[in-house]
């Protein structure tokens, strides 16, 4: 076993898979979060539609997101391959329920990341997958005049299949062509049972990121009392608070316009 | 509870032959228990009368019983070294449980900590992770001057603190996973603050560590539950010392420790 191997199977060399690929699904966090924000502009879909064109048509974002769908996978193999390491550890088990003191969430963590991995599975199924696979999203036709502003907005069908998006100028009216991700998006989120799963998933993120951000820290031995408060205020507000709720917003605030 | 303030307890203790039976949980009565006793001295008492009854007594590891060799163990009622905090189970007393009360003894918990007999369990793992690294070289001769090497005293206290570990396994008894990490980096910690323990650093951590994994132990979670039952009360911090020292030996450092046989 080359050495290198041999630092990536040890105990401490799978912490390190672990939290490197967590800080970087965190980090996607906050880029997801402001993107999507878009969805709360009110013009029609206008920039979210746009937004969603651009992260699927620019070439460097295709890299990142590939890179990020393999970061899930492998922050998910490595947890398989710890956890059942961990198990094996104790081969047999408390009569008495420990009652040593640490919080719910870093006892959970493989509990909280199964629900998210199944969310994400859901989510990207539904929207990702039939973005970018299949014709059931359909398109927007978005007429701007450059001079006024003013902005109108109709369904658009394309001739050929193989439409994506198209910009044209009609004096000085510019028309852009796009598939509508947000009426799939406001459609989803108008079902209850799509606001349930993610609502339940934003929870189970908030628990796994109040354990996981900090505990990412520690397990790259960046621990220091002048900056773990840092660690632990970023932690517990952004990647706790903030960011779930702004996720779980979405669905939440969609589905009351759903009822009007 | 009797005239003279002594306690009736029932014990539901593991007993287990040896490393090859099954074990099974056995109710005993412990009968005017002195809430003065240490909870060792109180099995002391219940092995006299099993004795006397011509039974097994309950087989348990101690030897100092003054808090500072790392023998005694016990899984007492979900917690290792029982509920009070920072002491090790011979430091217990009887007065921290109630008339009465039902009290469940288990031994400690770990693929890596086969049970000998009944609550003592085989910790000769933790030996092996010593002897993998845990020592510093020195040149023989006359007794160097005290201070002779300058050490910042926040550097000498936390080199203390870390080496106040005994080595008990309460760490590994109290993790969800079974690990030995708060042990492993005590010990690695309270030698590579030091000067002293500089050249052997980085192949240091590389070997206990390594061994660490050849036992058999868990991962860390950084749950904490270690450091809460630590009788020493060693910091998670050791922990994040050691990962910072292994990452920098195997990523960044000339230091090797050449092939390993015993997987991870």
């Amino acid at each position: 076993m080359s050495e290198l191997k041999q630092t990536f199977n040890s105990s401490l060399g799978k912490k390190l898979i672990m939290a490197l690929t967590g800080l970087f699904l965190s980090l996607f966090l906050i880029v997801h979060l402001g993107g999507n924000l878009l969805l709360f502009s009110n013009d029609n879909g206008y920039s979210f539609n746009m937004y969603a064109n651009f992260l699927t048509h620019f070439p460097p974002i295709e890299v990142i997101a590939w890179l990020l769908y393999a970061t899930i996978i492998i922050h998910a193999i490595y947890a398989l391959l710890l956890t059942v390491k961990n198990r094996q550890a104790r081969p047999v088990g408390y009569a008495v329920t420990p009652k040593a003191p640490a919080s719910w969430s870093s006892k959970n963590m493989g509990l909280l990341g199964s629900i998210l991995f199944l969310f994400i599975v859901i989510h990207m199924g539904d929207f990702w997958y039939k973005y970018k696979y299949t014709h059931s999203v359909g398109f927007k036709e978005y007429r701007t005049n450059l001079s006024t502003g003013e902005r109108t907005v109709n369904d658009f069908t394309p001739q050929k299949d193989d439409f994506e998006h198209s910009q044209t100028f009609d004096g000085d009216v510019e028309i852009i062509k796009v598939k509508d991700l947000h009426t799939k998006v406001a459609e989803s989120f108008s079902m209850p049972v799509y606001v349930i799963i993610y609502v339940i998933a934003m929870i189970a993120l908030s628990y796994h990121l109040l354990h996981g951000f900090q505990s990412a820290f520690r397990t790259l031995g960046w621990v220091h009392r002048k900056y773990l408060p840092i660690i632990q205020f970023i932690g517990t507000w952004l990647f706790a608070v903030i960011i779930p709720l702004g996720f779980a917003a979405m669905p939440i605030v969609y589905f009351i316009q759903s009822l009007k | 509870m009797s005239a003279n303030g002594n306690m009736n307890l029932t014990l539901k203790v593991w007993r287990q032959k040896n490393s090859q039976t099954a074990g099974k949980f056995e109710t005993y009565k412990a009968e005017n228990i002195s809430p003065d006793m240490s909870f060792l001295e109180m099995l002391d008492v219940v092995n006299e009368s099993l004795i006397h009854a011509k039974q097994e007594p309950i087989n348990f590891d101690h030897d100092c019983r003054e808090g500072i060799c790392g023998m005694c163990s016990l899984y007492i009622n979900g917690r290792p070294h029982g509920p009070k905090r920072a002491i090790t189970t011979c430091q217990l007393h009887m007065r921290s449980f109630k008339d009465g009360e039902t009290i469940t003894i288990e031994p400690w918990r770990a693929a890596a900590f086969p049970v000998i007999k009944d609550l003592a369990v085989d910790r000769s793992a933790f030996d092996r992770i010593q002897q993998a690294g845990g020592y510093i070289s020195v040149n023989t001769g006359g007794v160097p001057d005290a201070n002779e090497i300058p050490i910042p005293k926040v550097i000498a206290d936390e080199a203390f603190n870390s080496a106040t570990c005994i080595g008990c396994g309460a760490c590994v008894a109290a993790c969800k996973n079974g690990s030995a990490m708060l042990f492993t980096s005590a010990k690695i910690s309270q030698l590579g603050m030091l000067p002293q323990g500089q050249p052997e650093r980085y192949r240091r951590v590389q070997s206990m560590v390594s061994q660490m994994d050849a036992e058999g132990f868990g991962s860390c979670t950084n749950t904490g539950a270690c450091e809460a039952e630590c009788p020493k009360e060693i910091t998670l911090t050791n922990i994040a010392r050691m990962n910072f020292d292994f990452f920098s030996a195997k990523l960044f450092r000339e230091e090797e420790i050449g092939e390993v046989n015993h997987g991870g």
